[in-house]
């Protein structure tokens, strides 16, 4: 295990009867960008507070650059918190400035890190206008800033992109991918997996204060069942059922979704469909990040 | 760890900074110093007529009465009693006036059998300068008779000649004007204390509310969030009542209205380090209530009772110090602690407080800053994350 990544190691929490965290595992690399996915009370929050420190945890250990995290580490890493929070009535460059320095930064740093990042998202209109008086989404530009604008050397952010217009989420996205490209380890959660699915380095799937699946999307989606989708006008209903290994999962007007148990042969198919006739398509089918979550999901839900 | 301690001290710094900032951009600060200003002129005008009519009488005179007009004056002013004479027509339009307070009393009847017409209440030393009148005509009248060559001499030898008083404990002609000192600057510390006691207890709530405390929390502790905040809070109701202060004896020694600016000035001093004192004692205790809500509208159920603490001792406080400020219960009110901070600096005002009393009673609110401290620290880092509902004090306190 690299040393210069944030590593969560064995971290529980539970809430009087309520287990918010089971043993939560894993770690975000240098330069990674890792976004964490769960149903809603996974605890997805509960991590993240236990990193920043805002919450103790009963049990396990937060490292960073091999070291478990402490007050004075945690300077250096930037947060946006799922509530959001700004002083209402501080205008935004002062606020920004203001925080950059209760992170430890020069005042001429932080004015100059402040100005940097209002203009960086959009805001140089609005630098001298209270928070209260902007919209949410420019709000939460501001907050954004408020994680970024001390130099931090890790960020973690709760439902960043929730609430933007597609193009702050734009915006958003590049800043993240910067950030990581200057090889800060980055940590979000979301709920927009499709969007988790096409920026994230790594991706780690939360079920009940548990980490059950994590890896490069690529890894999740080769680990999971392989499906096919064919398209035979001609085939009779029932085509496919004594085919071993396969079981149909979809039925539309002439298309038909199978999921295939490891090992079996396509091309087998392919010639069983061949004999009711024309074949209009044929198509190996990799499931979205959404798929496998749905998967994951249910199957806590089975057991 | 000299490096932690020295970031420590800078995030409080910065902390503090913020809230004077704020505070002083606001117009309250602006609005709030001049209201008490202005109120503190106008009690002090209104202290200066009252204090001025208290040995002034107008006194009508009527009839025959009419002749002794001059005399009255003068042997009034012999008493320090000023009077203003008013010839009045008949004794029913003097009977009237009298009774619309225009005279103090009317005096009728001939110089040797004077009759005086008060409302209710007769000055005693009024009285006492008519009788002196009357018997004056008496005197002089069986002088004559005895055939005395010059009875006007003889009259003012014995009306000049007085006792010769000494005092064991010489009054203190002071004394009034230091009692009110005292008493306007109980008002003052009571007000502010529990105006920026308020002030903290709102910006605690004003950072739960709009949840930015999470995010000052991942990067300072509590403690330096709680210090920072007492600490910028306290220094501007420091410079208020500083403000108010030099003003106030300004504008006091400029109208005369105080002669004794060198004891203002002393009791100004004591009432800024008393104000810190009783700014610190209350202020974490405002805090620790403010962080048992999570919403500006819940502000005043929580800090209630302290409120109510605060204003039954002072309301307590002042009617002992108004009825007796030498009373062993002034006394010993003024070194109880949560009440020192307002009796204490009006008791060294009045300069009735001698050194080993002032000495006790800082002691004493120190220890009890130190428990207060101790007890609303842990009280507001236990409660300050926890938004939502409001945080019960028993859970708050484990
Ligand atoms: N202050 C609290 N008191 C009691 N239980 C809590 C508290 N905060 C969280 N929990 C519980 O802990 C579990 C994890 O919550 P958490 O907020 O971490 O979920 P999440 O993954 O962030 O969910 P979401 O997607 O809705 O934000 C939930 O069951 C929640 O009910
Ligand atoms: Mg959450």
């Amino acid at each position: 295990m690299p040393s210069t990544c944030l590593e969560i190691d064995r971290v529980s929490k539970r809430y009087g009867e309520v287990v918010a965290l089971r043993e939560m595992t894993f770690e975000v690399r240098p330069g990674e960008l890792f976004g964490f996915v769960g149903s809603n009370g996974a605890g997805k929050t509960t991590t993240m507070r236990i990193v920043l420190g805002v919450l103790a945890a009963d049990s396990g250990e937060v490292r960073w650059n091999g070291a478990p995290v402490d007050f004075a580490t945690r300077t250096r890493f930037g947060y946006m918190p799922e509530e959001r929070g700004l002083y209402p009535k501080m205008k935004v460059l002062h606020q920004l400035a203001y925080l950059a320095e209760l992170h430890g930064m020069s005042i001429q740093a932080a004015q100059r890190n402040a100005e940097f990042w209002i203009g960086k998202l959009g805001l140089r209109d609005r630098r001298q206008d209270t928070v209260q008086s902007l919209s949410l989404g420019n709000q939460q530009r501001v907050q954004l800033c408020a994680a970024l604008v001390h130099e931090p050397e890790v960020l973690v952010l709760d439902e960043p992109f929730s609430g933007l217009d597609p193009v702050a989420v734009d915006v958003m996205s590049q800043v993240l991918r910067d950030k990581a490209d200057e090889g800060v380890p980055v940590l979000f959660s979301s709920h927009q997996l499709d969007l988790v699915q096409r920026l994230c380095d790594r991706v780690g799937i939360v079920r009940s204060g548990q980490m059950v699946a994590a890896g490069t999307v690529a890894e999740l989606r080769s680990g999971a069942a392989a499906r096919l989708i064919v398209e035979a006008p001609d085939a009779p209903a029932d085509w496919a059922r004594g085919l071993a290994g396969v079981t149909v999962t979809e039925r539309t007007a002439g298309r038909w979704t199978l999921e295939l148990a490891p090992g079996t042969d396509e091309q087998r198919i392919l010639h069983a469909a061949l004999a009711t006739g024309p074949v209009t398509e044929f198509s190996r089918h990799k499931p979205t990040l959404g798929e496998l979550f749905r998967n994951v999901v249910t199957e806590g839900d089975a057991r | 760890m000299t490096r932690l301690v020295r970031e420590g001290r800078r995030a409080v710094w910065l902390i503090a900074r913020r809230e004077i900032a704020m505070q002083l951009r606001s117009k309250g600060f602006a609005v709030s110093t001049g209201v008490i200003i202005l109120v503190l002129a106008g009690y002090l005008l209104l202290h200066t007529t009252v204090l001025g009519t208290g040995a002034r009488s107008t006194v009508g005179l009527t009839g025959q009465a009419s002749a002794v007009a001059g005399q009255l004056r003068v042997a009034a002013e012999q008493l320090g009693h000023e009077v203003r004479t008013v010839q009045v027509p008949d004794a029913d339009t003097g009977r009237e006036q009298v009774a619309d307070g225009e005279l103090d009393v009317l005096v009728s009847g001939s110089p040797s059998t004077l009759r005086v017409l008060a409302d209710s209440q007769l000055d005693e030393s009024l009285r006492n300068v008519l009788n002196g009148l009357t018997r004056q005509q008496v005197l002089a009248a069986k002088l004559a008779e005895a055939g005395v060559e010059d009875p006007g001499a003889t009259l003012g030898s014995v009306y000049t000649s007085q006792v010769r008083v000494d005092y064991l404990n010489p009054p203190d002609a002071d004394l009034d004007q230091r009692l009110v000192v005292g008493l306007v600057l109980a008002v003052l510390l009571y007000m502010s204390v529990i105006t920026y006691g308020m002030q903290v207890a709102t910006g605690v709530v004003e950072e739960k509310s709009s949840r930015i405390v999470e995010l000052l929390l991942a990067t300072v502790r509590p403690w330096q969030l709680l210090l920072g905040k007492v600490a910028g809070i306290g220094t501007v109701g420091l410079c208020q009542l500083a403000i108010v202060g030099v003003v106030g004896l300004t504008l006091t020694s400029v109208t005369g209205v105080l002669t004794v600016s060198g004891v203002t000035a002393g009791a100004l001093l004591w009432g800024l380090v008393w104000y810190l004192l009783g700014f610190f004692l209350y202020a974490t205790v405002f805090a620790a209530a403010g962080s048992l809500v999570s919403r500006q509208e819940e502000t005043q159920q929580v800090t209630g009772p302290m409120m109510a603490i605060l204003v039954i001792g002072f309301v307590i406080g002042f009617n002992v110090l108004l009825q007796g400020a030498t009373s062993s219960l002034a006394v010993g009110l003024s070194l109880v602690p949560l009440l020192s901070p307002i009796m204490m600096p009006a008791r060294i005002a009045m300069g009735l407080a001698p050194a080993w009393q002032i000495a006790v009673a800082i002691l004493g609110t120190l220890a009890m800053i130190a428990l207060v401290t101790w007890l609303a620290g842990k009280i507001y880092g236990n409660a300050v994350l926890r938004t939502g509902s409001r945080v019960k004090l028993r859970e708050a306190l484990n």
